[in-house]
């Protein structure tokens, strides 16, 4: 084999490993050595990639208790639920109503009023404060704001309108306002997240 | 050229250095330097008897020790030292649930700017608050605890060393340097930089926190577990950190190995290597 | 550029083929460090250090940029933004430690790359420039260990901002408003924080273009060796590929193991604790030292205590400092031996070995307090210092007898006989 000391270049792998037994183990060792190396850095891409996910303070922030004794029917207020706006809204009979008059099948993202709130807590409408459409944030939740034709929300970027129940009804946006995870700790906090 | 001016810049150099050394050694010879006080009382730092958990290459933090050293701070330190870098929510880590973090930071009143009123309110803490800041009105300046451990020589050590380390300011030292009895107001502490320290012994009594693991909370150790728990809020990733050690350096003598075999294999037809 | 066996590329594949005609890359790279660069046979493992160097580099750069993405320079925010890192970020921790030993492990292996190169004298002719560019490499990369130590804006980063930022201050006339200028005021705050970052940013990247240029000017007369006769024929050389790139991956992966027992086990071993302590202007710490790898410059700068003739001891000490690392740029015409490696040069071997206690001596004077014995130990190893690059270089080099070289590389690794019949020019 290659051991005649001296120029000719005993490559790795390639032309010369058709002969022998001891040419194929050291192909073997190289690609080991290859392959291990390749391993490693690719391990190593995984803290390089995770350390950009949300750190753990910000995780600890992911939950958010608001107390919503103060809010009166027909009225709603904004609150920060993981640096976005989260709509707390008090329906009136009234809305609740028109919401309930719609036939769900109509709709573009077909929900109920039922299917966006708790039972038992109908009145409750917590959605999030961020258009399906492009993620501006729609007006209607702070008085005097233009609520758009259906008396819900407006977003004023491109337009879309929702109604009492945050549905999507008119405008580009293909997904009605999200209803975030949350629950009743007692009758007056809720807890988002 | 170049090395005539070389050599004259060296020997300029080595001519003002000569100067120094030589006047240096004159003040030396004529006026010895005194032993100071700290040189001749000053002490190292040593572990607890048993040493620490953590130390070495396989040491690893005993959640019973921190949980009973975080008693100690709680009860006892926290009078005037702050834990500002740590949250409630890290207390997981030594092993509290999710409830018993709320109970313990629910202890706690954070303080709270209100930029529309302009006031300072404060809420009961919650799991992802910090430590709040401790006020503090006496005299001295009582750091931070978060990293302590890693901001003194000696670590843990030194903390369990000064806590456990008030004495009596010994007779030869007054004897020798009558100029350096300890002031008013401060501590004799061999083990303290200037040995006089403005902390009153906090740890004087054994029995001053009752362990809720029948532990029996003596003088040495409630410093030792004190000094655990400080180590632990300065470096909480101690753990993982060797753990991910360990198995960074297996795969790395295995993979050197393997190269070691190929650089020999593919150098196998050259002579001198 | 190359030697004429070079191998030249030839594309095995048409995409391969396509990509050569309209960006010759892989040529550009098959000839830098693939088979088509032939490097002296005989390289010892003091050749590893420039490819580990390079492989700090990119370890620095890359765990820095990470930790920018979450570090704040302002000097409200920067300390608990580093401890932030250390204990929210995912792997946070981890990335902080790698990158303050990267800089440990940087330095140690760019001293190594030094003295390899003072050794075998690899600054000597054709390899001026190439020594030339490693010099301003080196002023660069202590520019940013420097500003990068100042980030954390804990006690140490905050003195020793002030105290290095105070040498400019001995520049006679111009030397405070100098001072100010860096600042960005009387004492090192927020804007000397944010201008550190900014540059501790830019200028590894500075540190990348010039080492392009390091290694564009080593591909001119290609590597030297240890034994410093030059490449006479092809069985003086072997192609980089595969046979350096298999070296350098063992050297690589002993180099890690080193480096991550001490990120993994010992992180602060080479830090200083006070920096754990937030910056405080109102309290300077007992014991300012700088990190390990500045220690010798730093016990020059204090070695000189005293006024000589015109000059005040501050400037003295600033000029010596600086001087200590400006003399590397005149090596390759202070040392006048025609004779490369140390192997063959018995009087400036001994002086060799001198000067690395010499420096090991330093670097622990720097590191002890300003007392005696220190100053004075510091200050007999600053005189030979200065006086073996600036006197006993250029005598030695002029007066020594060499001793008798090899005839070629060949003759050095397989011995006379075998070596004289391979060492005449062998038809390509």
């Amino acid at each position: 084999m290659a051991d005649h000391a001296g120029t000719q270049a005993v490559l790795p792998s390639g032309a010369e490993s058709s002969g022998g037994e001891g040419v194929r183990r050291r192909d073997f060792i190289n690609i080991a050595a290859v392959s291990a190396a390749g391993v490693g850095g690719l391990v190593t891409l995984l803290p390089l990639i995770s350390q950009m996910a949300p750190s753990a303070d910000v995780l600890a922030e992911s939950s958010t208790e608001i107390d919503i004794s103060a809010i009166q029917p027909g009225q709603a207020i904004k609150a920060m639920f993981r640096k976005q706006p989260v709509f707390v809204r008090n329906l009136t009979p009234k809305e609740i109503a028109e919401a309930e008059a719609v036939p769900v099948s109509s709709l573009r993202d077909p929900q109920s009023l039922k299917d966006r709130t708790k039972a038992g807590k109908e009145n409750w409408l917590i959605t999030m404060g961020v258009c399906t459409h492009l993620g501006c944030v729609p007006l209607g939740a702070s008085e005097g704001e233009n609520k758009g034709e259906f008396g819900g929300y407006f977003c004023p970027c491109h337009g879309s309108q929702y109604d009492t129940a945050a549905r999507i009804r008119k405008g580009p946006a293909p997904k009605n306002l999200e209803v975030p995870d949350y629950k009743f700790t007692s009758d007056t906090v809720v807890k988002i997240g | 050229m170049i090395r005539i001016l070389s050599i004259l810049v060296g020997l300029f150099f080595s001519a003002a250095l000569t100067w120094s050394v030589g006047l240096g050694a004159y003040s030396y010879v004529t006026e010895p330097p005194k032993e100071t006080v700290e040189e001749a009382f000053h002490l190292h730092p040593h572990e607890p008897a048993g040493g620490f958990s953590f130390n070495g290459l396989f040491g690893k933090f005993d959640n019973q020790q921190l949980q009973r050293g975080f008693k100690v701070y709680s009860e006892v330190c926290a009078n005037c030292h702050a834990l500002k870098l740590v949250a409630f929510r890290d207390l997981k880590a030594i092993g509290y649930n999710d409830d018993e973090v709320k109970a313990i930071a629910a202890k706690y009143q954070i303080p709270e700017y209100d930029p529309t009123t302009g006031e300072v309110k404060s809420h009961a803490g919650l799991a992802k608050d910090r430590f709040p800041p401790v006020v503090y009105a006496g005299s001295g300046h009582p750091p931070d605890l978060s990293l302590v451990t890693k901001a003194r020589h000696g670590g843990a050590e030194y903390v369990y060393s000064l806590l456990t380390g008030y004495a009596e300011q010994p007779a030869e030292l007054l004897k020798r340097f009558p100029e350096a009895k300890t002031p008013d107001g401060l501590y004799y502490n061999p083990y303290f930089a200037n040995l006089n320290i403005a902390m009153p012994e906090p740890l004087a009594s054994d029995d001053q926190v009752t362990y809720s693991d029948g532990t029996k909370a003596t003088k040495a150790q409630m410093a030792a577990d004190v000094a655990a728990f400080l180590t632990w809020t300065a470096e909480p990733k101690l753990d993982k950190r060797k753990q991910t050690g360990w198995a960074v350096l297996g795969f790395l003598l295995f993979a050197t190995t393997l190269a070691y075999m190929a650089y020999r294999n593919i150098w196998a037809g050259k002579k001198g290597h | 550029m190359s030697f004429p066996w070079a191998k030249e590329y030839t594309p095995a594949h048409p995409f391969t083929k396509w990509i050569d005609e309209k960006l010759p890359l892989p040529r550009f790279v098959f000839n830098a460090v693939g088979a088509g660069y032939p490097v002296p046979r005989n390289l010892n493992y003091a050749w590893n250090f420039g490819i580990l160097a390079g492989f700090c580099l990119m370890l620095q750069i890359v765990t820095g940029v990470i930790l920018a993405m979450h570090y704040a320079a302002n000097q409200t925010v920067a300390f608990d933004s580093v401890e932030h890192i250390m204990r929210d970020v995912n792997w946070g921790w981890m990335m902080r430690y790698a990158h303050a030993n990267g800089a440990s492990a940087f330095f140690v292996v760019v001293y190594i790359h030094i003295f390899r190169g003072f050794f075998y004298s690899s600054y000597k002719a054709p390899r001026e420039m190439i020594w030339l560019l490693g010099v301003v490499i080196f002023l660069l990369m202590m520019a940013t260990a420097f500003m990068g130590y100042v980030l954390p804006w804990g006690q140490m980063s905050f003195w020793g901002a002030k105290v290095i930022t105070g040498l400019f201050g001995a520049i006679p006339l111009v030397g405070e408003p100098i001072q100010q200028w860096l600042l960005g005021g009387f004492a090192p705050d927020n804007a000397a924080l944010n201008r550190f970052f900014s540059l501790h940013f830019l200028l590894p990247f500075v540190i990348a273009g010039v080492v392009i240029l390091h290694i564009w000017a080593l591909h001119i007369p290609g590597s030297s060796n240890p034994t410093g006769v030059e490449v006479k024929t092809e069985s003086d050389t072997v192609p980089f590929h595969p046979y350096y790139t298999a070296k350098d991956g063992f050297g690589l992966g002993v180099f890690l193991i080193g480096y991550c027992t001490m990120l993994f086990f010992f992180p602060n071993a080479l830090g200083h604790p006070d920096n754990y302590i937030p910056a405080n202007p109102m309290q300077t710490p007992a014991h300012i030292v700088p990190e390990w790898y500045f220690w010798p410059f730093y016990a020059i700068l204090r070695a000189f205590t005293q006024d000589f003739l015109f000059f005040p001891a501050k400037l003295l000490g600033v000029l010596a400092m600086f001087s200590a690392i400006l003399v590397w740029f005149f090596l390759p015409w202070l040392d006048r031996s025609p004779v490369r490696s140390g192997h063959f040069r018995p009087t400036f071997r001994k002086f060799f070995y001198l000067l690395v206690i010499d420096l090991l001596v330093l670097g622990y004077c720097g590191g002890s307090p300003a007392a005696e014995p220190y100053v004075m130990i510091s200050q007999i190893a600053s005189i030979y210092y200065f006086a073996h690059f600036l006197i006993i270089l250029p005598i030695v080099s002029a007066i020594e007898r060499p001793e008798p070289l090899p005839f070629s590389i060949t003759e050095a690794v397989l011995g006379h006989d075998q070596g004289a019949a391979l060492a005449t020019p062998q038809p390509a």
